[in-house]
């Protein structure tokens, strides 16, 4: 008999600031009715989490995106993020509805929430996910749905699967931009829950006395569907290389290289320590393949690359490679591009 | 006011190289390193201790014997000592069980403020962190990216987040998880390393001092398990062309029509 009766569902929690719903949660949504349709003997729902003041009436937004149902806790001490009231919240939402996992995505918010959660319920928390499956196997033979998690460490160098078998919830954060989102059906219809916390103290221990905006990037290389990537071997071209961007509508980004050789901004960075991209289209010219860079754009939908190189790294993860040099091809693609926009 | 700086050995080198045979990480040859995060959070604390002496600087880590070598470079750059927690019942333990001992220790060893890096270099987690912050029942204040004011009861940080910064005070005690570009952390002193060969400021602790149960930590009481691991693989394979350069900007924008990224 399985172990976990009580336990059921899948759960994600809907980040928002200001009533804006971060994008990773309804990524998060989308893969969990992936994951409750492999699974349908289970009659698992997908619940959102919303957790805010006022926000209510963002709860259709929610099931608009493949939520069966919501469940809203709203209460003034939610209105701005607080490690301290979140927590709080969302565990008692947990201890009250038994999810048989619980998804956050792993943004700054999640990554500070999540494992101040999962230490307070004593469950296994993956971190920084990229792949989630159910082992279809063990649900036969169990009666239990258990969740391979995969994750990179190591700097992207090694893979993991995490499972979680003796606790629930079992809990994982998700990187932004690695599942798909899934349209948006503003007819669905689902349930709306609201809980009331009960607060063992309102007092907060940590006050946020200033916020102060970076200085504001002039492009978000994470929203842009085409994406033309600069690589050191492309240094010396970067002016046909922002043409070559700018014939397909696109945005220049590079590697960690180009930053530090001082020809981009740091936060047209993709990588490790840079952004994680996801466009339908990269051109990746004169950049060697590190894993540092290949782990924040590999998902990409359509990898083109150009290197003189023909043992480059790069082509390992493309789609198709160019042995080239990038300062004759770019040129010529300009031109290519031109023509093929007239035929 | 005490400041106990948890810090992790890790290997020098995320280059990962996997024995075909058994699927062993290979580690001989890589050698080992303070986590760069919590070298970052060290060298806050003894900036600390540079303005108010009266600071005193514990740095702490979990794992094996040899990781002492690592607490006593702490204390050459200026640490007052350091605390290993070593125990075969710890090994094997996830971020869950992780931050079950290291609570134990560091509430044996007492703090006003607890300083873990944010995110650890191999595992990759930044959970540690967070979770002994709830194990203490203390606030946390993640991705600290400088120390602006430290009083009696409350501490004043600025965190670096995505697109803002927030300027933050914390009740003390707590734990706040920092980043390795906060700073440049100083060199070992020559004078620090002769007071080390006269006295041993490293103390040891096993669960005989602690007397945590054995049962939640080390496998048996870390609730993930790592079911399996790989380096990366070459799925699709990759076709390379070599053409003249005509030729390959042509089958590019070929390809990008066919597509329809190319349309009018
Ligand atoms: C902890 C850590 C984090 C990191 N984070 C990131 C990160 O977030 N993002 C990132 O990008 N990197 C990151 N790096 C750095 C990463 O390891 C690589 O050093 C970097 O990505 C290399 O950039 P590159 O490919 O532009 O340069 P190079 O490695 O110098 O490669 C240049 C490539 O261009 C080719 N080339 C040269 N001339 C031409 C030409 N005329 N035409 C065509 N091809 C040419 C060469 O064959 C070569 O393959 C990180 C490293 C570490 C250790
Ligand atoms: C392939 C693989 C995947 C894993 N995935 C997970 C997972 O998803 N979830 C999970 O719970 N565990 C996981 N683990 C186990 C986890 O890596 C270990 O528990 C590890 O010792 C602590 O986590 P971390 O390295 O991620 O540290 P982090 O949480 O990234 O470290 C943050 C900070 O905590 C402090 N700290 C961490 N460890 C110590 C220590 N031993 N002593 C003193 N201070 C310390 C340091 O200040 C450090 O900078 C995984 C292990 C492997 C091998």
């Amino acid at each position: 008999m399985a172990r976990f009766e009580e336990y059921k569902d899948i759960f994600v929690f809907v980040e928002q600031e200001n009533g804006n719903i971060a994008e990773v949660s309804y990524e998060l949504i989308s893969e969990a009715r992936k994951l409750v349709a492999s699974i349908p003997e289970f009659g698992y729902k997908v619940v959102g989490v919303l957790l805010g003041e006022n926000v209510k009436e963002k709860a259709q937004e929610v099931i608009s995106h493949g939520a069966d149902k919501v469940i809203v806790v709203d209460d003034a001490l939610l209105k701005d993020y607080s490690t301290q009231f979140y927590a709080d919240a969302l565990t008692q939402v947990v201890l009250a509805h038994k999810p048989d996992s619980m998804l956050t995505g792993a943004t700054p918010l999640g990554r500070d929430l999540a494992p101040r959660v999962a230490a307070r319920l004593n469950v296994g928390l993956t971190a920084d996910a990229t792949k989630i499956e159910v082992d279809l196997e063990y649900a036969k033979e169990t009666g239990e749905s258990l969740l391979d998690v995969t994750r990179p460490t190591f700097g992207g160098n090694l893979f993991g699967t995490i499972v979680c078998k003796d606790t629930r919830p079992q809990m994982a954060t998700i990187r932004p931009k690695v599942f798909e989102l899934a349209p948006t059906d503003t007819t669905r219809t689902g349930e709306v829950e609201e809980f009331t916390p009960s607060w063992t103290t309102t007092d907060p221990q940590v006050f946020v006395e200033k916020v102060i905006e970076k200085v504001k990037a002039d492009v978000d290389i994470t929203k842009a569907n085409i994406l033309v990537g600069a690589g050191r071997g492309a240094e010396n071209c970067l002016d046909v290389l922002q043409k070559v961007a700018d014939e397909l509508g696109g945005v220049v980004c590079c590697t960690r290289a180009v930053v530090e050789d001082g020809f981009l901004d740091k936060d047209r960075q993709v990588g490790q320590t840079g952004k994680t991209v996801r466009p339908s289209l990269y051109i990746a010219c004169g950049i060697s393949g590190a894993v540092q860079h290949c782990a924040g754009m590999d998902k990409s939908d359509l990898i083109i690359s150009i290197n003189r190189d023909p043992q480059a790294e790069i082509f390992n993860i493309s789609n198709m490679g160019f042995v080239g040099d990038c300062a004759t091809v770019l040129p010529l693609l300009v031109e290519s591009i031109k023509a093929a926009k007239a035929e | 006011m005490k400041i106990v700086v948890l810090e992790k050995q890790v290997p020098d080198s995320t280059e990962i190289t996997v024995d075909k045979k058994t699927g062993a990480l290979i580690r001989d040859g890589v050698p080992a390193i303070t986590n760069p995060d919590d070298l970052a959070g060290l060298e806050a604390a003894l900036e600390l201790k540079d303005k108010n002496p009266d600071t005193e600087v514990v740095v702490m880590t979990m794992g094996l014997p040899k990781a002492a070598e690592m607490l006593k470079e702490g204390v050459a750059m200026g640490a007052d000592k350091g605390v290993l927690l070593t125990d075969r019942v710890l090994g094997g333990s996830d971020t869950c069980a992780t931050s079950i001992a290291l609570a134990a220790a560091l509430k044996k060893v007492g703090f006003d403020l607890v300083i873990a890096g944010r995110q650890a270099i191999d595992g990759d987690t930044a959970q540690v962190g967070p979770q002994t912050a709830e194990r203490l029942d203390i606030p946390q204040v993640t991705y600290v990216d400088e120390i602006l004011e430290v009083k009696e009861d409350s501490i004043t940080v600025k965190r670096s987040l995505e697109d803002v910064e927030q300027i933050v005070t914390a009740k003390l005690p707590c734990v706040i998880t920092t980043l390795s570009g906060m700073n440049k952390p100083r060199y070992m002193q020559c004078d620090n390393i002769v007071d080390l060969c006269k006295e041993d400021k490293i103390e040891v602790l096993t669960n005989a001092e602690l007397g945590i149960d054995p049962e939640t930590v080390g496998f048996k009481g870390s609730p993930t398990s790592v079911k399996t691991t790989f380096t990366k693989d070459v799925t699709d394979k990759t076709e390379v062309f070599t053409l003249s350069e005509q030729e390959t900007a042509d089958m590019i924008a070929k390809t990008l029509k066919e597509k329809q990224i190319i349309t009018k």
